[in-house]
């Protein structure tokens, strides 16, 4: 294992993040010609902050939660209510009316996404209390029953005053700039990244490995646990105000199982345990359904129609791909290690540098 | 009281209809090293689980240094099942959790090693050093507590050093020979000061030469930290060189207590590990 000095790789970071930037202002320069791409980018960013959020919880704390839709609704609301111009909120709640407290609360968007987390967070506090005490299959049961509880009250009627019932919300601003997304997910992400390399990170890893352990080593495993779980309710609330001002307009059944499942997916294909995984994840899961739509159309070879390739068909594809990760690479495509440049370059070294050109025995041997 | 470390007075664990611990009455003095030993399944470890606070007792009491830690008396269900002594002797209840009693000083290896597998070694003895951080999770998240994480660093690398971990500092714990992965046990334990030390088995699975070595490391532990320790072993070679005071189990109950000396002629322990013939004999 050769290592890269400190220098190349802040030089390369450095290169990596401008080079980010300038790709993503070329694509917003011309945004009529590449807005689907940039969609795709967008949700992808989003669904991000969720990812490492649940890995967060799932890979470094080792608490299997299922809750993440409920939370996520929880976010998009808070911000959709508090950001929908004063002006349209009448045609907006145009069948029930709005409460009367809320009809004139507006905040701004950044605002709102902090209050999201923050909202988000204290219903994580208050689930957390009683379903923190189950262990690993029971919590996800758990807590997959309260993300459909808190979606159930958001879709009744008795709040429809405030969440609009079944109707959902409609006209949620857009974000001002596309480097808002980016940017907001960006500085989520690195905040949990912080989190996991203090000393807190190491006592929630070390409650994955051995709770028993982890105690004994003067770790309060409810404080610990508790404290996971309210940061990861508050970025997946910061990351579900995203959702809700990416798609603009919201209803409950968005935030159904299925969304949940979906970042379920993200992670373990990212690999559980690994942030830079869970980005990557996120990514590649996002623009794959949609690289895939080619399954969608028909197809004619020579004058015959496959049958198969119709409407639904890509879903069949990317599930059989999902398996095939899931049987291969049982650890997912990072497992629990990161993205680091000496990892880049080695691999490089290994499967290109070494080809060219055979060194000598001697040679050999130090690599090995 | 507050010349002993350790006191349990009258503890009894009853699991449904089975008494694992009978009514054992122990007391550890400071700079001692206790052992207990006894056949397989006579309650060592459930009486080590009942000190650091993973079981409540059904009755009885443990105290540390004087204090209370923790006292209970059957209860629920236990009111009628409970087939102990000392009913209605101990009316408090007092349960502390397994890491305040790490905090107090207690700290323990177990039987079969539990360590934190995929992480470093020096990662492992890191951790014991977060139960006594005084920065919030922000401060830490944002790296205020430069200083303080500095020295929490400074003193496992010490502590590694003391112990001859250092050259193995960041290799996966899991990936260390058999007898290594003990010693990091054993200083994951030292890494939260603890003045009293309870060792589980310690040398289970050792070859004499690591059993020797084994010897001679917990001896420089106990000068070298001050510590006291109790330990439950196997190996008679071990218990007999090692320890000022025996204490041996059987069927949960205190069968013998002395001096190795003592020990190894009292005849209740020879038919304890040797069994009695049908006929006495």
């Amino acid at each position: 294992m050769k290592k890269l000095d400190q220098k190349t790789k802040i030089i390369l970071s450095v290169a990596l993040v401008v080079v980010a930037i300038l790709g993503l202002s070329y694509l917003d320069a011309n945004r009529s010609d590449y807005s689907y791409a940039l969609s795709i980018l967008e949700r992808s960013a989003i669904y991000a902050v969720v990812a490492v959020a649940m890995n967060l919880l799932t890979g470094f704390t080792g608490l299997f939660s299922l809750g993440q839709a409920g939370f996520m609704a929880i976010g998009a609301y808070t911000v959709a209510i508090l950001t929908i111009p004063v002006e349209s909120r009448a045609a907006v709640y145009y069948i029930n009316g709005i409460a009367d407290g809320l009809a004139n609360a507006y905040l701004p968007l950044w605002a709102a996404l902090i209050l999201a987390g923050i909202f988000a967070a204290f219903m994580g506090l208050l689930i957390g209390y009683p379903v923190l005490r189950l262990k690993s299959d029971y919590l996800a049961i758990a807590t997959l029953g309260f993300s459909e509880i808190i979606r159930a009250f958001i879709a009744a009627p008795q709040l429809d005053r405030i969440t609009n019932g079944s109707y959902g919300l409609k006209s949620i601003p857009g974000f001002p700039s596309t480097f808002m997304v980016f940017g907001v997910s960006a500085l989520c992400i690195l905040l949990m990244v912080m989190i996991l390399r203090s000393s807190y990170g190491r006592a929630f890893k070390a409650i994955r490995e051995d709770e028993t352990a982890a105690e004994a080593m003067g770790i309060n495993l409810s404080k610990h646990k508790q404290m996971a779980f309210v940061i990861s309710c508050f970025f997946t609330g910061v990351s579900g105000g995203m959702l809700a001002v990416y798609m603009r307009s919201i209803d409950s059944k968005s935030f159904q199982i299925g969304l949940t499942f979906d970042i379920l997916l993200i992670v373990v294909l990212g690999g559980i345990g690994s942030v830079t995984g869970s980005v990557f994840g996120a990514f590649l899961m996002t623009a794959g359904r949609e690289w895939l739509r080619f399954f969608d159309n028909p197809l004619v070879v020579g004058g015959f129609s496959v049958p198969l390739f119709r409407s639904g068909f890509r879903m069949v594809i990317f599930s059989l791909i999902l398996m095939a990760v899931v049987l291969y690479y049982r650890k997912g495509l990072m497992g629990t290690r990161e993205f680091s440049w000496d990892g880049i370059y080695n691999f490089l070294r290994k499967h290109l540098y070494l080809r060219w050109r055979k060194p000598s025995g001697e040679e050999v041997k130090r690599d090995v | 009281m507050s010349d002993t470390v350790l006191n349990l007075t009258d503890v009894t664990m009853q699991f449904g209809g089975v008494i694992a611990v009978n009514n054992l009455s122990m007391e550890v003095r400071p700079g001692e090293i206790v052992a207990i030993i006894g056949p397989n399944g006579a309650g060592k470890t459930t009486a080590f689980n009942v000190i650091t606070g993973v079981y409540a007792p059904t009755n009885g009491e443990v105290s540390f240094h004087g204090e209370t830690i923790i006292s209970n008396h059957p209860q629920g269900k236990m009111t009628k099942l409970y087939a102990g002594e000392h009913l209605g002797k101990y009316d408090k209840v007092i349960q502390k959790t397994p890491d305040r009693i790490t905090k107090m000083g207690i700290a323990r290896t177990f039987q079969n090693i539990r360590l934190f597998k995929d992480l470093t070694v020096f990662e492992n003895v890191l951790i014991a050093k977060h139960m006594n951080m005084r920065a919030g999770l922000f401060s830490a998240t944002c790296m205020l507590n430069h200083n303080e994480e500095k020295e929490m660093r400074q003193q496992s690398m010490e502590l590694l050093e003391i112990l001859d971990l250092a050259d193995t500092k960041d290799e996966i714990s899991s990936s260390l020979p058999y007898g290594k992965q003990r010693r990091l046990e054993i200083a994951r334990a030292m890494a939260t000061n603890p003045s009293l030390l309870l060792l589980d088995e310690p040398a289970a699975g050792m070859n004499p030469q690591e059993t020797n070595d084994l010897t001679a490391f917990i001896h420089r532990l106990k000068e070298e930290f001050h510590l006291t320790v109790l330990m439950i072993e196997h190996h008679m070679n071990l218990v007999m060189e090692i320890s000022d005071r025996i204490y041996v189990l059987d069927f949960g109950k205190l069968i013998a207590t002395g001096t190795p000396g003592e020990i190894q002629n009292n005849q209740h322990v020879i038919d304890a590990y040797l069994g009695v013939d049908e006929d006495g004999h």
